[in-house]
């Protein structure tokens, strides 16, 4: 069965190509292609499949909010071929065991590369490593491993399994958040909140976290990532870092692209997340990090939560936003459209870097012959109105509700296979 | 009616100045006679303008008789019955003499008498103040369209007018002329 | 206005309504053999309190009762709250029971907010308007006690704007501090508020006031003081090492009193800790106005209930 992608544009550069796809990879890239079937680009844009590094698909325990199927059937449908599903979950995933069943599960749904990420302490209460070696050989392959939600915050835990990780070749991500600095925290520690009445998440509390942890992966020679980066003070311990040789990696989510603090004056608890959404400054210097490479990923963090979890007073709210469909529309409105990245920078922030740090050799490959056809084919002038009841996740907490944002998802396609055309999932 | 402008008011001047001041004294010579020989007499006024009549009846009383009735406010808004039909009003004074109104002969007075609510919602308020002896009414213009049982014991004139007229009242301390003119909607 | 959920949502001229009006409905009641107005007679007003109050709610229920509503009181304790009912099924209920005004106070900032956004959108299914009065809501504001200081500073100084008023304590945590300040402002007085920068929240520099660390040095040109409660437990968090040197900081014991100007005004929004912020004499002598606040809330709300239920509804 083979396919051919007619009039697709690589990376938006150069002439509209004819890509032909047979069992799973690029057989051809030319004109006047012709296969069994026949996907018409039309001058539009074909990336590399988009790689979460953070998602939340909350199988196995909180099926109220997501699925391992739903959640995937949002990821396809935002132009995912690899996500990479973090252990909150209940159980949490800190045993081979648990790992393997989110791995099966997924490829069961068979929509989008689910990888699961372990623990890196047991139930992630943050006192003992969990057995990062048994899920990391185990045919889970666990490669990434974070306490998500909490913070690793004992230095000597961190330290330990930064320092074990080394032998595993697998990357240690955290969730920085200093808890004795937010506790009872809301919202970020500043004007908006002080009014509000809102208790303050300092930005400190995750700026410190990092710099401590960059010096501790120093020490150990190991490799670091940041998940969801929110302070422009972060920005600055993570260029020097990087700059001092730390193998370090960041990621930013779309919300920290976009959103500021100021939309909490009517206490919608859609708009609140951890960390919080901060100033118009700190969104600025996102993009600025992003487009220079400071920020390595765009990772969604997408955080499902049904209706009864979001719709109280702003205290009682749990922390989170949808991502996963929404993603590469506010990533086109903030970083292409003002002209800080262009669609190859897309393809790297989404695709390229995160498949590296992910260390997934069959996804964010180059679009060339013998390359594996792991495509998202996107429309650049695309407009679309955001409708949370009509994503595909369970649940509809998405912050861009009613905004009209540009760019959309046309196909996805994952080794060869449709997973998702015209807004609709395939098989 | 037909108009020559769209949006004119075609005013018409029933009380001029001086009438004003007639009829407010002739007020005041029928309330010193209804009232001779009766004790403990207030004249009370529904603000804005009937406050304003009942300080000038209360001065023209004095002034003519020699006897100082006490002089109160009594606001009636919280009493209305067409509260719901507005956005909140805003309220106005209420300030009772401090002899009370137990027992006291009242003379509500009020600018226009029409419907007869106002009257009725005054009335209401009073009550809630004390027990007065018997409440008489002055009113410096009845204009017909009585809605309730309320009949004025002293009136300085009768205007029949139409439903959509407007029969507006002028006083010098706060529209700088002593006026009754009548206008049409 | 259709619910009265921060001060921030009355320009001057509203808020100077509000104050008139409480003035009015003062002199209505003087004098009277029959304390009570018809004015609100058929009206449901509901309080539901998730914190404890005896001083609030009690004046908004005499409030609502010399107005001639029908007022009841919902506590959190015992109800279906315990149960574990949200906040919002709990307000659509008793908005579906005809509550024409509910009074909420609850801990967490922002519920007065979340209930009119939900009484609003089901108002568009049940037709059945409900009015929300934030009664406090967490540590964001207290608009009707901002409103009862307002309009006593205005009964004792003759006037508002212009006038400078200190607000001295825990800020950080108070509602009460938050509306006094942005209402204050709103009327034209200038306010400076005296707290040790751990009970400071941080961008209070954006507020429309001053901030100044020496509360002696404040006093002698102030027109009058708020001293705000100071909770204990804050010496749990670290905010102030002990009751002690907290009162020697910023206490207004008899001494800092007498700093004061003669015609100052001392206020307290109560229920006072004496000997911690204030000091038994300072508190009961005359220029402190705590029981005419007291008094001056139940008029101010019946002001309150009065713009916002006797009209025609918006």
């Amino acid at each position: 069965m083979s396919l051919v992608i007619t009039g697709a544009r690589p990376y938006g550069e150069g002439e509209p190509v004819d890509v032909l796809v047979r069992d799973g990879v690029v057989a051809e890239i030319g004109s006047g292609l012709s296969a069994d079937e026949t996907l018409d680009a039309d001058g539009l844009v074909l990336l590399p499949g988009f790689v979460d590094l953070h998602t939340h698909l909350r199988e196995p325990g909180g099926e109220e909010s997501e699925t391992i199927a739903t959640g995937s059937a949002a990821a396809a449908l935002g132009g995912f071929t690899a996500v990479f599903a973090m252990p909150n979950t209940a159980p949490v995933v800190d045993t081979d065991v648990v790992a393997l069943h989110v791995r099966r599960r997924g490829a069961e749904v068979g929509l989008v590369d689910v990888h699961p990420v372990g623990a890196v302490t047991v139930g992630l209460r943050g006192e003992r490593m969990a057995e990062l070696g048994t899920m990391a050989r185990s045919p889970a392959q666990v490669r990434m491993f974070s306490d998500d939600g909490r913070c690793v915050h004992d230095p000597l835990i961190m330290r330990r399994a930064l320092e074990y990780a080394t032998a595993l070749d697998v990357v240690i991500a955290q969730h920085a958040e200093d808890h004795r600095l937010t506790g009872g925290a809301q919202a970020h520690e500043g004007e908006v909140a002080s009014r509000l009445g809102l208790a303050g998440w300092p930005a400190t509390a995750e700026e410190t976290i990092v710099a401590r942890d960059c010096a501790l992966a120093r020490e150990a020679g190991a490799r670091l990532h940041v998940c969801h980066v929110s302070s422009a003070h972060t920005i600055a311990v993570l260029r020097a870092a990087k700059a001092a040789g730390v193998r370090v990696s960041a990621e930013v989510t779309p919300h920290h692209l976009l959103l500021t603090d100021a939309r909490l004056s009517g206490y919608d608890p859609v708009n609140k997340v951890n960390p919080p959404l901060r100033t118009g400054a700190d969104t600025e210097a996102m993009r600025a990090a992003l487009a220079e490479g400071v920020l390595d990923v765009v990772a969604t963090d997408h955080a499902p939560h049904a209706a009864q979890y979001k719709d109280t007073e702003w205290d009682a709210a749990r922390p989170g936003m949808l991502g996963l469909q929404t993603a590469l529309s506010v990533v086109a409105h903030t970083m292409v459209e003002p002209g800080l990245l262009d669609w190859r920078g897309v393809a790297r922030v989404l695709s390229e870097r995160p498949a590296e740090i992910g260390g997934l050799p069959d996804q964010g490959r180059p679009i060339a012959v013998g390359e594996p056809a792991t495509f998202a084919l996107v429309d650049p002038d695309g407009v679309w109105t955001v409708r949370g009841a009509q994503l595909a996740s369970r649940a509809a907490n998405t912050p861009f509700e009613g905004m009209r944002l540009p760019a959309t998802v046309v196909a996805t396609m994952w080794g060869g296979r449709v997973t998702a055309r015209e807004g609709k999932v395939v098989g | 009616m037909a108009q020559d402008r769209p949006g004119a008011a075609a005013a018409r001047e029933l009380l001029s100045a001086s009438d004003v001041a007639r009829t407010i004294a002739r007020i005041a010579h029928q309330i010193i006679e209804k009232t001779a020989g009766t004790e403990n007499v207030v004249l009370v006024g529904i603000p804005t303008r009937g406050a304003m009549l009942a300080s000038r009846l209360g001065a023209a009383v004095a002034e003519f008789s020699g006897t100082a009735f006490p002089v109160g406010i009594v606001d009636p808004t919280l009493y209305r019955d067409d509260l719901r039909h507005h956005p909140a009003r805003p309220l106005s004074s209420t300030d009772l003499p401090d002899g009370g109104l137990d027992d006291a002969l009242v003379v509500l007075i009020d600018d226009v008498l029409m419907s007869g609510r106002t009257v009725r919602a005054a009335l209401d308020a009073l009550a809630d103040h004390g027990r007065p002896r018997a409440v008489q009414l002055a009113v410096l213009v009845d204009r017909g369209h009585r809605e309730l049982p309320i009949r004025a014991d002293y009136v300085g004139k009768n205007v029949p007018t139409a439903r959509d007229e407007q029969v507006k009242v002028l006083l010098e301390e706060i529209d700088g002329v002593d006026a009754v003119r009548l206008e049409r909607a | 206005m259709r619910h009265l959920l921060s001060v921030t949502d009355l320009d001057a001229a509203a808020a100077t309504a509000l104050l008139d009006t409480a003035d009015r409905l003062r002199q209505a009641l003087l004098g009277r053999e029959v304390r009570k107005l018809p004015t609100l007679r058929g009206r449901t007003v509901i309080t539901m309190f998730y914190e404890n109050s005896t001083r609030t709610r009690v004046s908004f229920e005499v409030a609502g009762k010399w107005m001639s509503a029908d007022t009841v009181n919902v506590s959190a304790s015992g109800s279906s709250v315990a149960k574990g009912e949200s906040l919002r099924d709990t307000a659509l209920t008793l908005s579906a029971m005809g509550a024409d005004c509910v009074i909420v106070r609850h801990p967490a900032s922002g519920a007065a907010h979340r209930l009119a956004a939900w009484v609003d959108k089901d108002r568009e299914t049940t037709g059945t308007p409900t009015v929300i009065v934030n009664a406090g809501d967490g540590t964001h504001e207290h608009p009707t006690q901002a409103l009862l200081d307002a309009a006593t500073l205005r009964d004792r100084l003759g006037g508002i704007a212009g006038k400078r008023i200190g607000i001295v304590g825990d800020v950080l945590h108070s509602r009460v501090a938050r509306s006094n300040v942005f209402l204050l402002a709103t009327l034209g007085a200038e306010v400076v508020l005296v707290a040790p920068p751990t009970l400071l929240p941080v961008g209070v520099a954006q507020w429309p006031c001053r901030v100044s660390p020496e509360l002696d040095a404040e006093l002698p040109a102030l027109d009058a003081v708020m001293m705000l409660r100071v909770q204990a437990e804050r010496m749990h968090g670290a905010f102030f090492p002990s009751s002690r040197e907290y009162a020697i900081g910023y206490g207004l014991s008899e001494d800092r009193a007498a700093l004061l100007p003669e015609h100052a005004v001392v206020l307290h929004p109560g229920p006072m800790v004496r000997g911690m912020e204030i000091a038994p004499a300072v508190a009961d002598a005359p220029n402190a106005a705590v029981l005419q606040q007291v008094r001056t809330g139940v008029h101010v709300r019946m002001a309150v209930l009065y713009h916002l239920l006797a009209g025609a509804p918006e």
